[in-house]
């Protein structure tokens, strides 16, 4: 168990690495939100999903939308649905209170890692637990380190650091895209969320496009299920 | 100033929701569909939502700003690298402020 745990640990460091940069982003973009480093570190133990953080700290403000935030972060995390169904082979005959531990240090990389190693049959669930304690690691490590740095920046405009928002979710949904079929529903989602960002207060144009685009996606391609068309 | 029980209650909430699809995945995996019109829907997600969120500023951020963003989104579509793409968006619009 513990030479399992060392070996997922081991395994995750060079994803750590990328996750410890992109962290760093995110405490530097909380520091200019005047989210202290505690809150940034309570975040990152108990909600522990990057792109998810992401959000949550673009949505602050000083009277914090509960309902606004809570909702985008279940949209934007439904896909740990998936994510989570896709382990069910691994955790095959495991008790609920061990399911319960270790699901809730399941990110995208450490996935993806137990993923990969399980074809070559070296995961198990301590495999995908020390991935996990990995990416904790360094993603605290990674935010601590951008939010001394983004405390200390006086003028985050000269830097366009009002803009790192925009390119990290812009490179974040063009690392998630599938190709011609999405010019469409992309399009759509786009529209979507200008149109309904004018016409309704508060963050409600992020569900309406994504809801909108995704709808549009399943429409153009879900007919006669031929789910394996690209 | 924020209020302290409301940064609190945020970050549970979020956590919450978030720890539920985690394990809720994996305990519903056996009635979730793998295929047809959800699966494409939820596939589609993640994107599309992301978008979204950005869509309203880029459409504001003017000339440079959805230069940035094309930039952006074509690096990370050639090198898979989502830091090394933002760095470049950030560099072109500190870039156009700087000289502009």
């Amino acid at each position: 168990m513990k030479e399992d745990i060392r070996s997922g640990f081991i395994s995750n460091l060079p994803v750590a690495v990328s996750v410890m940069a992109y962290g760093s982003v995110l405490g530097m973009l909380a520091a200019q939100k005047n989210i202290q480093w505690t809150e940034l570190m309570f975040m990152n133990v108990f909600v522990f999903a990057g792109t998810a953080q992401f959000v949550m700290v673009e949505m602050w403000k000083n009277s914090l939308p509960v309902i606004e935030i809570t909702i985008a972060v279940l949209v934007i995390n439904l896909r740990y649905v998936l994510i989570g169904a896709s382990l069910r082979t691994l955790f095959e005959g495991k008790a609920l209170k061990h399911k319960m531990a270790v699901m809730h240090l399941v990110a995208d990389e450490n996935w993806a890692v137990t993923m990969a190693a399980l074809k070559s049959g070296k995961a198990n669930t301590y495999f995908l637990l020390g991935g996990g304690l990995c990416l904790l690691t360094s993603w605290c490590f990674g935010t601590l380190l951008g939010h001394s740095l983004g405390a200390v920046i006086k003028n985050p405009e000269a830097y366009a650091l009002d803009f790192a928002f925009v390119a990290v979710f812009t490179a974040l949904a063009f690392s998630m895209w599938q190709g011609k079929r999405n010019v469409v529903p992309w399009i759509a989602a786009a529209v979507f969320a200008v149109a309904a960002e004018k016409m309704l207060p508060g963050k409600w144009y992020v569900l309406i496009g994504g809801m909108g685009g995704a709808a549009v996606e399943a429409f153009l391609w879900g007919k006669g299920d031929n789910t394996n068309d690209r | 100033m924020t209020d302290n029980l409301m940064v609190f209650i945020t970050i549970l909430c979020s956590a919450a929701v978030t720890y539920s699809l985690r394990l809720g995945g994996l305990l519903l995996s056996e009635k979730l569909p793998s295929s047809g019109k959800f699966k494409i829907f939820m596939d589609a997600l993640p994107g599309t939502l992301l978008l979204s969120l950005i869509a309203p500023g880029i459409a504001s951020s003017g000339l440079w700003g959805g230069i940035a963003a094309i930039c952006t989104a074509v690096c990370t579509y050639r090198t898979g690298n989502v830091f090394l793409a933002m760095i470049t968006g950030v560099g072109i619009v500190a870039l156009s402020r700087y000289f502009c």
